[in-house]
């Protein structure tokens, strides 16, 4: 579940995908402000502690060769008065430094930068990453919560983060299809067009879902149709699903409309992953 | 000499080092100036190995004064447009150490 613009309403169509799905695995990956748990309400949630690792400098080790410093990609150290600075807000953890220095001047500590939540909602199995205040990326923890086993029956759903930068990618990864939620205005639809060109860039198949569409936007419409863009479905605004929502109930568990509107729109998407 | 002096730290295109001994000067390209990331850090390190003790610049980040500090180098700020002017402003004691240090823009002016 993709979406350029925040707030388009991707939590939306993944918790209710996720309850008419019944058998199915919801990923929170929006893990600076995972919200499908405040829906999805998971019960017996077991939490794991996610770590990134921050490379460490000893001193009396280091002969000064600053292999390290030229390794790293990211700028993440200087060399000051014979011995390595690390910026750990730079770091990307990538290990290159350690692997490199000859002397094994460089060890990782782990630091912990966030947590996995694992519950269940009857029949539906609710993972969230939660990353901590401050941290710069959310990597390490997208990567926890999608090492998630998945069994033949079940489908996997992941809420992505807004956005088409390195977290997006991150999420969409392992995914067969992408459904691209898109809100009918000039905004959303220019970060459609972002997310609509990464997707396709890991040649990823896609189709849309328009919300909040009270109207026929064209520039979205006629969009879609140079590009060949299938539109699943268009749900249009609605002050109950507002109020559903700030109810932080499940739309399709409560109003038989919009059951049959996700209803529709698995079909329509099992059909469009089986071509 | 006349150059003006960038705006940036990180970014800048070009550093001039100035011995004010022999009045010797001369430009290197900054190594940092193109990177995806970590440019302050890339241009403090450059000028940390040019053996440099004061820098002359409009302004900084966090990342490059903890490189400045660590070295030992005095950060000043610039308050004329040349790099000559500045350097003069400089010896005459006319410019204020620089205290404030940003914490990046990253894109943004």
């Amino acid at each position: 579940m993709l979406s350029g613009k925040g707030g388009t309403g991707k939590t939306f169509v993944s918790v209710n995908l996720a309850v008419t799905a019944k058998n199915a695995i919801c990923i929170d990956c929006d893990v600076e402000e995972p919200n499908g748990r405040l829906f999805l309400k998971p019960e017996e949630s077991v939490t794991e502690e996610v770590y990134t690792k921050l490379p460490q400098v000893l001193e009396e080790k280091c002969i000064g060769c600053r292999k390290c410093v030229d390794s790293c990609r990211f700028n993440a150290m200087g060399f000051i008065k014979n011995s390595p600075l690390v910026f750990p807000e730079v770091c990307h953890s990538c290990g290159a430094c350690s692997l490199l220095c000859p002397t094994g001047a460089i060890y990782e500590l782990k630091r912990p930068i966030g947590i996995v939540e694992r519950g269940r909602n009857k029949e539906v199995q609710v993972i969230t990453g939660i990353l901590n205040i401050g941290e710069a990326s959310g990597i390490p923890v997208i990567q926890n919560a999608l090492d998630t086993k998945i069994t033949e029956k079940s489908i996997m759903i992941i809420d992505c983060p807004p956005g088409s930068a390195c977290s997006v990618m991150e999420s969409v990864q392992t995914a067969d299809y992408c459904l691209l939620v898109v809100e009918a205005t000039i905004f959303g639809f220019h970060n459609f067009k972002m997310v609509y060109e990464l997707v396709s860039l890991l040649q990823k198949p896609c189709g849309v879902v328009i919300n909040k569409g009270d109207y026929t936007y064209y520039p979205l419409i006629n969009f879609c149709k140079e590009n060949n863009i299938t539109i699943l479905c268009c749900i249009p605004y609605q002050e109950k699903l507002a109020q559903i929502g700030a109810n932080g109930e499940v739309a399709s568990e409560k109003d038989d409309e919009t059951r049959m509107i996700f209803s529709t729109l698995l079909d329509k998407i099992r059909m469009e992953v089986r071509e | 000499m006349e150059s003006e002096v960038c705006v940036s730290f990180g970014r800048a295109p070009y550093f001039l080092v100035y011995d004010t001994q022999s009045d010797v000067s001369n430009f290197f390209e900054n190594p940092g100036a193109a990177s995806q990331g970590g440019a302050g850090i890339k241009a403090a390190q450059a000028i940390v190995d040019a053996m440099a003790e004061t820098l002359l610049t409009v302004r900084c980040g966090e990342n490059s004064a903890e490189v400045f500090q660590g070295a030992g180098i005095k950060v000043y700020k610039t308050t004329k447009v040349s790099a000559k002017e500045n350097i003069e402003a400089f010896q005459k004691g006319e410019l204020a150490p620089l205290t404030h240090f940003h914490g990046g823009f990253h894109g943004k002016i």
